[in-house]
């Protein structure tokens, strides 16, 4: 038993702007100050003159799996500066922009934040993925399983067997335990094995009776009709490029209304290509994304210094090789997706890395909808998540924002319509993009908020000088009702929960699924589905 | 009675064939169908008896072996572990555990096979892909310092060379000697030995179209790799599977690093891919495991209280050599065996505790024997095959012995009773 006392609290969920309140808590849930039985019992934890908040949800970051372990494995001068020693509580490790997963687990923990979705797990590693997110303390996580590119899938679509299409999602979410439906580049990575560079949203993928639209509209009517928690998660087509804009305001309109989250916005909001330069196209995509409510977004805010890219879009991981020379990883996945690492310096003096920084921040004060945009880094493409403090102090702090502008290329300022934008964020709406509405969005019922019932997931902050400082260092943190972080330190550790989905499906496809995995896959069919013993800490997810 | 067990992952090498018919007659396989002559070894000779531990040659209760080998291991001051490579990743995860708490020193048997691979993935990227997109769309295969056709007999059938459609694939291999593997090859380039660097560089100039004046290169003449160096930017998808005989041979990491720099670069005008023809069951898992828990893959020093990063120095190979390990714990491997010999004497000067299901040269002289299970044959476990596909083992006998997990998880709960006291937890 808990009770985190007189602290301003900010649950905008149920409606709480920074009031005075006790938040009780017993057996790992907010309970209600009269439901307690003998609070003389309970630690007290004094919250006057501090902020309490739910903890914060993450929905987009590459934190584990075969891609985020080849970024750790390809780049030891990523970890050498960043490492802590082990201290009888937690493990040692470390590492700036691809961290080990114990170290991923410390620092999302004591900056306040107690959920994170990793952001695309190829199912036939899904294995890995869950291996690596159970070395992952504290965090509850969920994995989103990669389908844009999927043979049997587009089979299906190629044949308008939409049931089957539905049936297999579902199977495969089982079998790989995901959270949602995630597409990246559809169409495009299998049209680059087969020798296609670019794609876009009408192209016809090479071999398949589908188009990247069709897909896309596809895996959005069976998400619905699943009644998942969440998604479709849509990286969309021609991701990264100049002139992209036109693509994903495209594929908004497309949409028609079907719910749908669109990852890293940021990078899909370029204007120029062709023969003119990159210049932000971040009004007419936030336009977009204002005029559809069936649309949430999480930004992909790039932050300066180097950091790690890495994406199951593998024809833009050769084009970034290809235009930095830095290494290259990448790894087609049989029958299922592709995935490439390249490291790369977001440099402040690089009029493309300075643009993007501006988009970024142009679509957080554009967009209109607190609860429909999410702050994310993409981490760690955009750069590490450990940089959400300082994208909050830039959110809240126009003057802040404006130095950081101005010490920033001519030619970046010029071609974006940053300096024109006045909005700060407010402390609610800063809970609102890193907690309230993600979890709201992700279909997490018990989380992002402090209502009755609602998981014990609690950060406590001190005001500090600036908003930064104040955020990157959680006073207290309260995780499944037990207190693990102390004055920014994590002071206990357990495991989180693996979260999961269970949509059902119809037994009528195995037959079809055992033929086209003996033909196709090296691995038998008996042998795919990921067992109990990767998720021992599973958590299901009602589907609706 | 027998019973017959399916869909049976065998162990022995990367290329973890997940396809096994096994028959068990009470303890014991008595037939291991579609397994290749080294798994058939494998599963066949396993006796799963239990066996008590040995301390000092003495058989022992199990407590009494396991307290024995976290004094030894806590007394020491620069520990060695040392092996993982045909354990599973559960295990794996406990051993880089126990490292961190003791501040020990952590190297695979990475360091004596693909070690060098690392080394290049780290200058110059990889790029790669999993088996079954080269079964299904490689038209060029090229085998370079390697002999699958005896370490992995099976790669062919399975991944590489698919009967299905061998006609429609040009089969290329690069050695030093005539091998099993060139018998079947379309195409055989003998080698001076030591010339690989000189021959990787030569095709990516003509690969490049750089004009070249060597009449002959690495003993072979220019005619033939202006031949290969053009089957590699026309084929549809070609792959090059990468053997000890470049990371082992004069050059190492060099040969590596040119050869993924010219895969990578041949990418820019068709799909090409390079693999690392990793020998053990699970070495690939054990990369994997120590570079999510450490950030590196092997040679880990945890000295320090942190992770510290360093080939050559805190490899297995000098570590002994140097006398710098005064203990060492050996998991599923036998380095008594295989270790040059300036490193193996040290071995033989220092307390060892060793973890295997079978006895070796290394479990002869260790002063603490732990007989566990063996994963795939009577206990469950993760394994990572060479292009890191995570595939299940599942017994195919009951168990009678804990498995190196367990051993493990139990060690490590006796060296934090014995250092520190014990771990909060919630």
């Amino acid at each position: 038993m808990l009770g985190i006392l007189n602290g301003r609290v900010y649950d905008p969920a149920n409606g709480v702007d920074g009031q005075v309140q006790d938040i009780w808590v017993q057996d790992g849930r907010i309970v209600a100050a009269d439901q307690v039985p003998n609070r003389e019992a309970a630690e007290i934890f004094d919250a006057a003159g501090l902020v309490v908040m739910p903890g914060g949800v993450d929905i987009h970051s590459h934190i584990a799996g075969s891609k985020v372990n080849a970024g750790r494995r390809m780049c030891p001068e990523d970890h050498r500066a960043d490492t802590g020693a082990q201290n009888g509580v937690t493990r040692s490790g470390g590492g700036h922009s691809v961290p080990t997963t114990f170290a991923t687990g410390y620092h999302y923990l004591e900056m306040g934040y107690t959920t994170v979705m990793e952001a695309a797990m190829p199912p036939l590693l899904a294995r890995h993925t869950h291996e690596e997110m159970n070395d992952v303390p504290l965090l509850d996580k969920g994995a989103y399983t990669l389908m844009g590119n999927n043979r049997f899938l587009l089979g299906c679509l190629g044949h308008r067997q939409k049931a089957k299409a539905r049936d297999f999602a579902a199977w495969l979410l089982e079998a790989s335990r995901g959270y949602a439906i995630k597409i990246v580049n559809p169409g495009g990575v299998e049209n680059w094995k087969a020798g296609k560079r670019e794609t876009d949203l009408d192209d016809p993928v090479l071999g398949w009776d589908a188009t990247p639209r069709e897909i896309i509209l596809a895996l959005a009517d069976i998400s619905t009709e699943l009644g998942l928690p969440h998604g479709p998660h849509l990286h969309v087509n021609r991701l990264g490029q100049a002139g992209n804009a036109s693509t994903t305001i495209r594929t908004i309109e497309a949409l028609d209304g079907r719910r749908t989250h669109l990852a890293h916005l940021q990078f899909a909001s370029y204007g120029g290509g062709g023969r003119h330069p990159l210049r932000s196209a971040a009004a007419e995509v936030a336009a977009a994304v204002n005029a559809n409510h069936n649309v949430t977004a999480d930004i992909g805010q790039v932050v300066f210094g180097p950091t790690t890219t890495m994406t199951a879009d593998g024809p833009l991981e050769h084009t970034l090789h290809q235009l930095s020379g830095s290494k290259w990883l990448n790894n087609d996945v049989e029958e299922e997706t592709g995935g490439g690492v390249v490291p790369m310096n977001h440099a402040r003096r690089n009029t493309v890395s300075a643009l993007q920084w501006c988009i970024g921040m142009e679509l957080f004060l554009s967009l209109e909808d607190p609860w429909r945009t999410f702050l994310t880094t993409d981490h760690p493409n955009g750069g590490p998540f450990t940089a959400y403090p300082e994208i909050i102090h830039c959110l809240m702090d126009r003057e802040f924002r404006s130095q950081m502008l101005s010490s920033l290329p001519d030619k970046a300022q010029s071609r974006c319509g940053l300096a024109g934008l006045q909005r700060e964020y407010s402390l609610q709406e800063i809970v609102i993009i890193t907690r309230a509405g993600t979890a709201r969005a992700l279909g997490l019922a018990n989380k992002g908020h402090l209502g009755v019932g609602a998981d014990a997931d609690i950060a406590v902050y001190a005001p500090q000088l600036n908003w930064s400082m104040m955020f990157r260092r959680a006073r207290l943190v309260v995780k499944g009702g037990r207190v693990v972080v102390r004055d920014g330190q994590v002071v206990a550790v357990c495991p989180g929960h693996t979260l999961c989905v269970t949509p059902g499906w119809d037994e009528g496809i195995l037959p079809s699924l055992r033929e086209h995995f003996e033909q196709h896959y090296t691995v038998g069919f008996d042998n795919y589905a990921v067992q109990d013993d990767y998720v021992p800490y599973c958590e299901v997810i009602r589907c609706k | 009675m027998t019973r017959t067990v399916e869909h049976v992952v065998c162990p022995t090498c990367g290329c973890l064939c997940d396809d096994l018919v096994v028959e068990v007659d009470g303890t014991r396989v008595t037939q291991a169908r579609r397994a290749c002559p080294n798994g058939r070894t494998f599963f066949k000779s396993y006796d799963p008896t239990p066996r008590l531990p040995r301390v000092h040659g003495r058989e022992v209760e199990w407590n009494e072996a396991i307290a024995e080998a976290a004094r030894m291991l806590t007394q020491a001051r620069s520990p060695l572990i040392y092996g993982l490579s045909s354990t599973a990743t559960e295990a794996q995860r406990c051993a880089v555990e126990l490292a961190d708490r003791l501040g020990a020193i952590l190297d695979t048997t990475s360091s004596l096979c693909h070690g060098p691979a690392v080394l290049a993935m780290q200058s110059v990227g990889l790029p790669g892909c999993t088996l079954g997109e080269i079964r299904s769309n490689a038209d060029l295969v090229i085998f370079w310092g390697c002999n699958p056709a005896v370490s992995h007999p099976r790669h062919f059938a399975r991944y590489s060379l698919p009967p299905a459609n061998r006609r429609s694939r040009v089969a290329v291999v690069v050695d030093v000697r005539p091998t099993a593997t060139s018998d079947i090859a379309d195409l055989f380039l003998q080698v001076e030995p030591g010339s690989d660097l000189e021959i990787l560089t030569a095709l990516r100039a003509l690969v490049h179209a750089r004009p070249l004046s060597a009449r002959a290169i690495g003993g072979v003449p220019l005619a033939n790799w202006e031949d290969l160096a053009g089957r590699m930017k026309s084929c549809r998808m070609g792959v090059v599977f990468a053997g000890v005989g470049l990371t082992m041979s004069q050059g190492r990491d060099l040969n590596l690093g040119e050869l993924f720099s010219l895969v990578a670069e041949l990418n820019d005008c068709t799909r090409f891919a390079a693999m690392p023809m990793r020998g053990h069951g699970n070495v690939a898992g054990a990369d994997q495991v120590l570079t999510w828990q450490s950030g590196y893959p092997f040679a880990v020093n945890y000295g320090r209280g942190f992770p510290r990063y360093g080939p050559g120095e805190f490899s297995a190979v000098d570590v002994l050599a140097h006398g710098e390990a005064d203990a060492a714990l050996i998991i599923a491997s036998d380095p008594l065996a295989h270790l040059p010999s300036s490193s193996a004497v040290h071995l033989r000067e220092i307390p060892v505790v060793a973890i295997d299901p079978r006895e070796s040269l290394t479990t002869r002289i260790a002063q603490v024997v732990l007989p566990t299970a063996c994963y795939g044959l009577d206990a469950a476990g993760t394994y990572y095959r060479m292009d890191g596909v995570p595939i299940r083992l599942r017994p195919v006998i009951s168990s009678a012995r804990p498995t190196d997990e367990q051993a493990l998880q139990q060690l490590l709960d006796s060296v934090v009773r014995v250092s520190a006291g014990a771990v909060p937890t919630c």
